[in-house]
């Protein structure tokens, strides 16, 4: 069922919360709403469960309006950040609790949360208190007894927000396969990038009520619509630089750039802007060359596929992170407190003035 | 002790020795008093005295009425407590404080209000009376004034455990599907049931042991609304003292048993509502 949010608008008080936000969402997709806190994710998708309704704009599944319609007729499944599991209801009431309230038999509740349990890997411990379970697997009740029903659309409010690292790296492999199996369409909301990124066929990046972009991971990963984005993704170096006849130039640099820019046409812009320039954009050289930065090296992690190099702008003493392959870090051996020059082989920058 | 001790109090012997002596001097040595004095009558003599028609009527009055004002004040009190911690509006504060009077005042100076109140020439008296509803020197005053004294219990033990609940879970079953009776009904009532029963002990144990306010209201006509403590007031009034001791030990007894009931049933409801 393809999710369609139109303009929507929703304000506490002089807070405005979302500030006509519209999203399409296809069927059987997974989509991650990312964005910093405050950012409306949560509010837009508590809109989306009906838990609020917005001041104006509205919310489609398929076609049928559900703008004005209750959170209980929906057809929606909705995992809460901390799970909001009945505390005096056992794993199994828990989730058939959206099938007792239906009215159905007990010997049909019975197979199907067994089946539900079958599902999230939970066999057994149907006679559990919430109390008595993990975090993960209180995240798993949760998911089932949205999932009870047969909802339409599962919603999801930062799922691994309240676990431990390792189990949230477990669980969001586990949560891609699981969403294949069922295929119903997903959205969650997140505000870790990578988390986002990892899970999700579609994200919509969001700030202060609006969205910033959205798209696959990989659109939005190589073609960062703005410079919230590009900071929000992170791993970034952020140089001073300016627009020379519409090509960037880094403050500090020898000569002219000849580094590859994103869009350097369609700006005609002159002076300062901040450029964007990925770590694993940046090259070491040993000789100063035009468009390279002096630069010292502070420390070196050889621990991972890429070696990645900290060091310090000469002129400028800010941090410049660098990410090597294994073959050019063994052809340049370099050595900390040594000076040498970075050169920048794709340079990004951001018309649309955006400073953090 | 060589082993380092984990408890915020030192001395599990000495705070155990004094509970244990508090509670001695305090409650049971003036229980068994009460038992031992009370044995001086004889078989026969206990009977006659704790066992008379005016002595049952007195009982059946003083449960039923307390019984019917902790009903009352289960329902009133939920309704109450739900409304100080739901709904914002102004004066709530006050309002909440004014849950506590029923604590502070006299409850003698209650039921002399309530009395003049409800008389035939009081306030709400002088339009009650005409269509038939006589509310002061009856039972009706009775439970009246029960419910007065009772008000802050249930209110008080289930403020806390509401504020304590989490909006969150209401949307929860609202998401999954639930009605608002649905929710109420298998979400909030569970976790609710157990202050509830709390509350409603500690009225009723109160509106058992409550005289002051009663004599004011009651009239204190025998067979019809006569209370047991005041029959044991009379007694003693009569320099009777086992006898009355003998009516206070039977009176002891009913809530013991009662308080226990109660409590089996508070116990029932917390191991479902875990």
């Amino acid at each position: 069922m393809s999710v369609v949010v139109e303009n929507v608008v929703k304000r506490f008080g002089s807070f405005t919360a979302l500030d006509g936000v519209s999203v399409t969402v296809p069927t059987g997709s997974l989509c991650a709403l990312l964005g910093p806190s405050g950012s409306g994710k949560t509010t837009l998708l508590r809109i989306l469960a009906g838990l609020e309704h917005p001041d104006s704009g509205s919310v489609s599944t398929h076609g049928n309006d559900l703008t004005k319609t209750n959170a209980r007729d929906r057809d929606m499944g909705f995992v809460f950040q901390h799970y909001a599991l009945f505390r005096h209801m056992t794993v199994f009431d828990n989730v058939g609790f959206p099938l007792k309230i239906r009215g159905w038999s007990k010997a049909k509740i019975n197979d199907r949360v067994q089946e539900l349990l079958h599902l999230v890997r939970l066999d057994g411990l149907e006679r559990r208190l919430p109390a008595n379970l993990s975090g993960g697997q209180r995240q798993r009740v949760a998911l089932a007894r949205a999932l009870a029903a047969e909802p339409k659309v599962l919603l999801l409010d930062e799922p691994f927000g309240a676990l431990d690292a390792k189990v949230r790296q477990e669980l969001r492999t586990w949560l891609r396969r699981f969403h294949k199996e069922i295929a119903v369409t997903t959205i969650l909301v997140t505000h870790d990038q990578e988390e986002a990124f990892e899970v999700a066929d579609e994200v919509v990046v969001m700030r202060q009520g609006r969205i910033e972009q959205s798209g696959s991971p990989q659109q939005i990963f190589d073609h960062p619509a703005s410079a919230f984005v590009m900071d929000f993704l992170g791993h970034v170096n952020v140089f001073h630089g300016r627009l020379d006849h519409g090509s960037p130039r880094l403050h500090g640099a020898t000569h002219g750039s000849t580094a590859a820019a994103e869009r350097p046409v369609s700006v005609a812009g002159e002076g300062t802007t901040p450029l964007y320039v990925r770590p694993h954009e940046l090259d070491i050289e040993r000789h100063s060359s035009d468009g390279s930065l002096a630069a010292r090296i502070l420390h070196i992690n050889p621990a991972g596929p890429l070696v990645r190099v900290q060091l310090i702008d000469e002129r400028t003493a800010k941090p410049i992170m660098v990410e090597l392959s294994r073959e050019r870090f063994a052809e340049l051996v370099l050595l900390p407190e040594e000076t040498v020059f970075v050169q920048p082989r794709q340079v990004r920058y951001f018309t649309a003035d955006y400073s953090i | 002790m060589a082993v380092a001790s984990r408890r915020v109090l030192p001395g599990f012997s000495l705070s155990l020795g004094i509970t244990l002596a508090y509670l001695s001097l305090l409650v049971l040595l003036p229980l068994s008093a009460a038992f031992i004095k009370a044995a001086g009558l004889s078989g026969q003599q206990i009977v006659d005295t704790v066992w008379s028609d005016r002595a049952r009527a007195a009982y059946w009055l003083t449960f039923g009425a307390s019984f019917i004002a902790a009903l009352a004040n289960a329902a009133i009190g939920f309704l109450l407590a739900w409304v100080l911690v739901r709904y914002p509006f102004p004066g709530r504060k006050f309002l909440d404080s004014l849950i506590d009077l029923p604590f502070a005042l006299p409850t003698a100076v209650a039921g002399l209000v309530y009395s003049s109140l409800y008389a035939k020439n009081g306030w709400l008296g002088q339009f009650l009376e005409p269509i038939g509803i006589q509310g002061a020197f009856s039972r009706l005053g009775i439970v009246l004034v029960l419910i007065f004294t009772g008000l802050p219990f249930v209110v008080r033990t289930l403020q806390p455990v509401l504020e304590n609940l989490d909006a969150e879970f209401e949307e929860a079953a609202g998401s999954l599907g639930a009605s608002r009776w649905q929710t109420f009904r298998y979400v909030l009532l569970p976790c609710l049931t157990p202050p509830l029963l709390t509350g409603f002990a500690l009225a009723f144990a109160r509106a058992l042991g409550e005289y002051g306010s009663v004599i004011f209201i009651a009239g204190n006509m025998p067979y019809r609304t006569e209370i047991a403590p005041v029959l044991i007031v009379g007694r003693l009034e009569e320099f009777a003292y086992a006898e009355a001791t003998a009516l206070a030990v039977v009176l002891l007894l009913f809530s013991f048993v009662l308080l226990g009931v109660i409590n089996l049933l508070q116990r029932w409801s917390q191991s479902y509502g875990n």
